[in-house]
């Protein structure tokens, strides 16, 4: 079976928010790598995952699917999850699957930081 | 300082390897063809849908038939998939593939029956597809809201095919059809489809099925659905057609001369 083609970096940034830099593919093969970055960037006290997609380099429908699965985890532990760095046609995909109604984007990791810093 | 734009070689070596498979257009439907006997209801205008955007509990569900014994790659069973994707769907229900075949954006009609007789007038969108898989998303009214992802793969030393739905229920009243036995049926449906393709390959084979409950909870945010819920409305559409023959007949009446 093939490879994951994806490394997955965790960064807490504070008890209450974690990053996940995500860097290359994000496709079905990337669900246990995605959900073992998930696992470590959650603790009790995380309320906010926050996802870098700044090194995104391919995603297909099946990873689209993941994201949908990790956010339904994320949400029955009452945290929300955000995203930066997406490219203009991450953007168009997040839109055209409906996903940005329900993860919020931000431009950059200030912005993204500020927000969980006013909340 | 100006910066040149860059050469288009350039400028397509520098896009994502993803950028040619997913639809080009927003997630709003437009039939751009509907072929004759197709019944054209629901679609137009629709919006597209994630599971996000569903009632019910959400599911992931898996279908795989493994082809032993055909010696094929999963690009060759993707590529027969999208050329004869209605041939290997149970009878009575339609799908009319656009002129265009399944590729991204372009927008499928199906007429499905249902219990009872019912007859169910929607469509998908085709979300992605790539030489090795394919989604179809759902429009509002559709019975699902989510996508469904066909694939093909090599997995120790045989290639499988796969069609994986992740969608939740669109409305309550799909929701109590589904648990009345919809669910059954549409893994019945799936599992005919995968069977088929597999004896088109010249396989007999056993269809793996694997449910996953993702989300238990019900959206009850989302229970207005039921405005657009296609099976009602194709309901209403077929009991008015009476109506709307005579309506057609009193306005073509000729005038009468004195």
């Amino acid at each position: 079976m093939p490879q994951a083609n994806v490394v997955m970096n965790v960064r807490k940034i504070s008890n209450t928010v974690s990053i996940i830099d995500i860097k290359g593919d994000i496709s079905a093969f990337a669900e246990d790598t995605l959900m073992e970055a998930y696992a470590e960037a959650s603790t009790p006290t995380t309320r906010t995952i926050i996802l870098n997609f700044g090194e995104l380099e391919y995603m297909n429908s099946s990873g689209i699917g993941l994201l949908v699965t990790l956010l339904i985890r994320a949400n029955r532990q009452k945290q929300r999850l955000l995203a930066f760095g997406l490219s203009e046609h991450y953007k168009h995909i997040f839109e055209l699957t409906r996903l940005n109604e329900a993860i919020g984007i931000y431009d950059s990791e200030e912005d993204v930081l500020a927000l969980t810093q006013k909340s | 300082m100006t910066t040149s734009p860059l050469p288009p070689d350039e400028e397509q070596a520098s896009q994502p390897r993803d950028v040619a498979y997913w639809a080009k257009q927003g997630s709003t439907f437009k039939v751009s063809y509907a072929p004759s006997g197709a019944l054209n209801l629901n679609v137009d205008g629709r919006q597209g849908l994630s599971p996000l955007q569903g009632f019910g509990q959400m599911w992931q569900k898996t279908y795989r038939i493994r082809l032993e014994g055909a010696n094929i790659q999963p690009t060759e069973v993707i590529k027969t998939w999208k050329e004869n994707f209605p041939k290997f769907w149970p009878k009575g229900n339609r799908f009319y593939a656009p002129l265009t075949g399944i590729a991204p954006g372009e927008v499928a009609l199906l007429n499905l029956s249902m219990a009872g007789g019912m007859a169910l007038s929607t469509g998908v969108l085709v979300l992605y597809a790539d030489d090795e898989s394919f989604t179809l998303m759902t429009p509002q009214g559709h019975i699902f809201a989510g996508w469904i992802t066909f694939s093909s793969y090599e997995e120790d030393g045989s290639t499988v095919a796969q069609a994986q739905v992740l969608i939740r229920a669109n409305d309550p009243v799909y929701e109590i059809s589904f648990r009345l036995g919809g669910a059954k049926k549409e893994d019945t449906f799936w599992q005919y489809t995968l069977t088929a393709l597999a004896e088109y390959f010249g396989v007999e084979a056993q269809v793996q099925t694997q449910r996953i409950c993702v989300d238990p909870k019900l959206q009850w945010s989302q229970a207005k659905n039921i405005w657009h819920n296609s099976a009602i409305r194709t309901t209403l559409y077929r009991v008015n057609t009476p109506v709307r023959w005579v309506g057609r007949a009193l306005r073509r009446k000729p005038e009468t001369k004195n």
